[in-house]
């Protein structure tokens, strides 16, 4: 298939603020033309969209694939494949995976079979140090020309020292590093957020402080550096209040925030709900509407799955024994239509936290459907009412708390460069 | 979040924790280990409630004193027991608490007397139990032992009467504390005056006023007018973390000592769960004090417990439901 017609449908396009009702030309896998096709254009094929919205895919800043090192929880097939399925088109993986993105060949690896897959654009984030133990810096060069788009430690750098070198160093590579805001120390042992829920189930607590004081420390050294940073997984008020000052004073931070964290709070947690078992923990409700209001005032500036696939039995014990993490690729767009609803957000907006925004934090050329772009594009109904099952669930992994959840809009064709990898009708 | 604890009659099917239960079922557990109690004074100590029930003790951390108590509370009621090691059984082993549970249940058992270090550890367990077994909590990380605050309601009742009335103050590590948590909401839900935690800033949990207790960094101040003492004993591994500066310095500021007895009410009674660790939490005299209640607590404790898995396996049908 090379040339393509979407007919009819309401395009919306948050990089050119664009919402109307037009038709949409494809051809070699690119957008060639909004509205009228050009004069000698003939599509081979074409799909009705009346009813549904035309979309850029989205693009999701944190998808763990599992592969390699845990394929029991998920591969990049099935994980791309579910990415598909929710629309997505392009997905940013961790460097945390066993071995560790910190040699060019884990990353082309993982590039070959996402290709191989052909499902989503798989983009690395590569290791910030070597293994991840924040002693030595990776190869941060060679990384970036093997695919990696930024770089990351996940894990706690506790020497400040190395933290600043491998700031500076990354600046030096021109790579966007990604912060998860962790004290090493603070609540170390902890698996829910520190406060009365903690304190009433017994479960050790993990304190704000962690975020705050870490968001504190790196907002220091990236004035010192110059790094372009982004903060990963913001969970608490005071770390929004603190990145939208930061970027107030100019300095080039981004945040991002898990759908999940934008709909539950450690309430839910109350009857040891494993599948609440997430890091950053669930915090307050005022925790969760700062997040949300960040979303419109600052500070927060798009929105992930933060895809984390289990198998069914590492959520099957006491709650701090179980594994951390939430199957959210599934419900990264019902949940964004859910809040948009909830907040009374315009669709452009809503759309833009995890289209033009995430590509704009990563510096690639996605999340628009301009022409002359790649036609990732995703097509779905707004009206199509359906209840979140593990039998509908496209990833390997079910954990979910959503499950059982009514959602309103799903995903009805999804296509990668002009070409159709997912369709619920077909 | 403890209605998983009630069959649909209202009636106790695991006893998990104390938070959520009614009143009437809190006395009723009271009541009920009265009338068991004359069983631990006859010579023959046994009646056969249980028998032909069977009672494992699965312990996943170390406990002697609990363990026996139990022990001794099945056999007392004529169940078989057993008492799972389980740092040489299976798990150390690596399987999990799942399959544990699925060849317990195989063996055709009745209850299982649960303590693990994690939180919720007996509530799980009881979400995925064959619907004819029952668990009972015996401390579940920080989060509750519902019988040993049974056993301090019962001993309280015992010297005091009524609960309307009484101040109770609970002095020490409130952080990891399941006794303090199941106690906190005994005495709420038995409709106490006042609760009041004591301990310094790093032992005592955030949010914790939230159970409607009173919080108090002063020993002193902490136990004007109360009527009951209940100590906490504070763990060696505590000790050894930065919670604390010293041992002596913990004495000195949370140790329960004659002088500060003597600033208290003439008949406040003294208690702790055991074991004392004399000279960090209690001095010798307190403990062995005219005051101290710690050993009938002790004797109390196969009542309640003997009371407690006689409930949840519906031995004792001539008690009436009185909520």
């Amino acid at each position: 298939m090379t040339t393509l017609s979407i007919i009819g449908g309401r395009v919306v396009d948050p990089a050119a603020h664009l919402d109307l009702i037009t038709d949409l030309h494809i051809a070699t896998g690119k957008i060639i033309a909004v509205g009228k096709p050009p004069s000698d254009f003939k599509a081979e094929r074409q799909i009705d969209a009346q009813q549904k919205i035309v979309c850029p895919g989205l693009v999701d800043l944190s998808v763990r694939l599992r592969e390699p090192g845990a394929e029991h929880k998920g591969t990049i097939i099935t994980e791309t494949r579910a990415a598909a399925s929710s629309g997505i088109t392009t997905v940013c993986c961790p460097p945390d995976t066993n071995p560790v993105i910190d040699i060019p060949a884990v990353a082309e690896l993982l590039q070959q079979r996402a290709a191989h897959s052909g499902m989503a654009k798989v983009l690395p984030l590569a290791a910030l140090t070597r293994g991840l133990a924040g002693e030595q810096l990776a190869e941060m060069g060679d990384l970036k020309e093997a695919g990696c788009v930024a770089v990351s430690n996940v894990l706690p750098i506790v020497n400040t020292e190395v933290l600043r070198y491998a700031l500076e160093y990354a600046a030096n590579c021109e790579l966007t590093v990604f912060i998860h805001p962790r004290e090493p120390w603070l609540g170390v042992h902890g698996c829910a957020h520190e406060g009365a829920v903690s304190t009433r189930l017994g479960l050790s607590g993990i304190p704000e402080t962690t975020e705050t004081i870490e968001v504190a420390r790196h907002l220091l050294l990236i004035e010192a550096t110059g790094v372009r940073a982004h903060f990963c997984r913001l969970s608490t008020a005071r770390a929004v209040e603190m990145v939208k000052h930061a970027q107030t004073q100019g300095l080039h931070v981004t945040a991002d925030v898990s759908a999940h964290h934008l709909f539950l709070t450690e309430m839910d947690i109350n009857n040891y709900n494993s599948q609440c078992h997430v890091y950053p923990p669930l915090r307050t409700q005022q925790d969760k509407a700062a997040l949300r209001t960040g979303l419109l005032q600052g500070g927060i500036d798009a929105i992930c799955s933060d895809h984390q696939p289990h198998e069914a039995d590492a959520k099957l014990s006491p709650f701090a024994m179980t594994a951390m993490g939430i199957s959210g690729l599934d419900t990264l767009l019902p949940l964004c239509l859910h809040l948009a609803e909830e907040m009374s957000m315009d669709l452009i907006t809503l759309l833009s936290y995890v289209t033009s925004k995430p590509a704009q934090i990563l510096g690639i050329d996605a999340g628009t459907l301009a022409v002359g772009q790649a036609a990732d594009i995703c097509i779905f109904d707004p009206n199509d009412s359906w209840q979140l099952a593990p039998e509908n669930m496209h990833s390997k992994g079910l954990n979910s708390p959503f499950l059982g959840w009514e959602f309103k809009g799903r995903v009805i064709y999804t296509l990668i460069n002009g070409k159709v990898v997912y369709t619920l009708c077909e | 979040m403890n209605t998983i604890q009630l069959d649909h009659q209202g009636r106790l099917k695991h006893f998990l924790g104390i938070e959520g239960l009614p009143k009437a079922l809190l006395i009723e557990i009271l009541d009920t280990a009265t009338s068991l109690m004359s069983v631990t004074e006859q010579t023959v100590k046994k009646v056969p409630l249980l028998r032909g029930k069977t009672i494992v003790n699965l312990f996943f951390e170390p406990s002697t004193r609990t363990r026996t108590t139990f022990e001794l509370a099945a056999k007392r009621l004529s169940a078989d027991v057993l008492n799972f090691n389980i740092n040489t059984s299976s798990s150390s082993k690596g399987e999990t608490l799942i399959d544990m549970l699925r060849n317990l249940e195989a063996m055709h058992c009745d209850l299982f007397v649960v303590r693990h270090a994690a939180g919720g550890a007996a509530h799980f367990m009881a979400q995925h139990v064959a619907p004819h077994i029952s668990i009972i909590n015996a401390g579940d990380g920080r989060h509750e032992h519902p019988t040993q605050a049974m056993l301090d309601m019962y001993t309280i009742r015992q010297y005091k009467g009524d609960f309307s009335p009484l101040r109770v103050a609970i002095v020490g590590d409130i952080l990891h504390s399941r006794v303090a948590r199941s106690n906190i909401h005994a005495l709420m839900t038995l409709g106490v005056a006042e609760v009041r935690v004591i301990g310094p800033n790093t032992l005592i949990p955030k949010g914790i006023a939230t159970l409607g207790v009173k919080v108090f960094n002063r020993l002193k101040e902490g136990l004007r007018n109360v009527d009951v003492i209940l100590m906490l004993r504070l763990q060696r591994e505590r000790m050894q973390a930065a919670l604390i500066p010293s041992v002596h310095e913990y004495f000195q500021y949370y140790g329960l000592t004659e002088a500060i007895l003597e600033t208290t009410h003439s008949d406040a009674i003294v208690m702790h769960p055991g074991p004392i660790n004399r000279g960090v939490e209690i001095d010798s005299s307190v403990a062995n004090g005219e005051r101290s209640v710690i050993l009938q607590q002790v004797s109390n404790g196969i009542a309640i417990r003997m009371a407690v898995m006689a409930m949840t396996l519906k031995a004792i049908p001539e008690l009436k439901d009185t909520r």
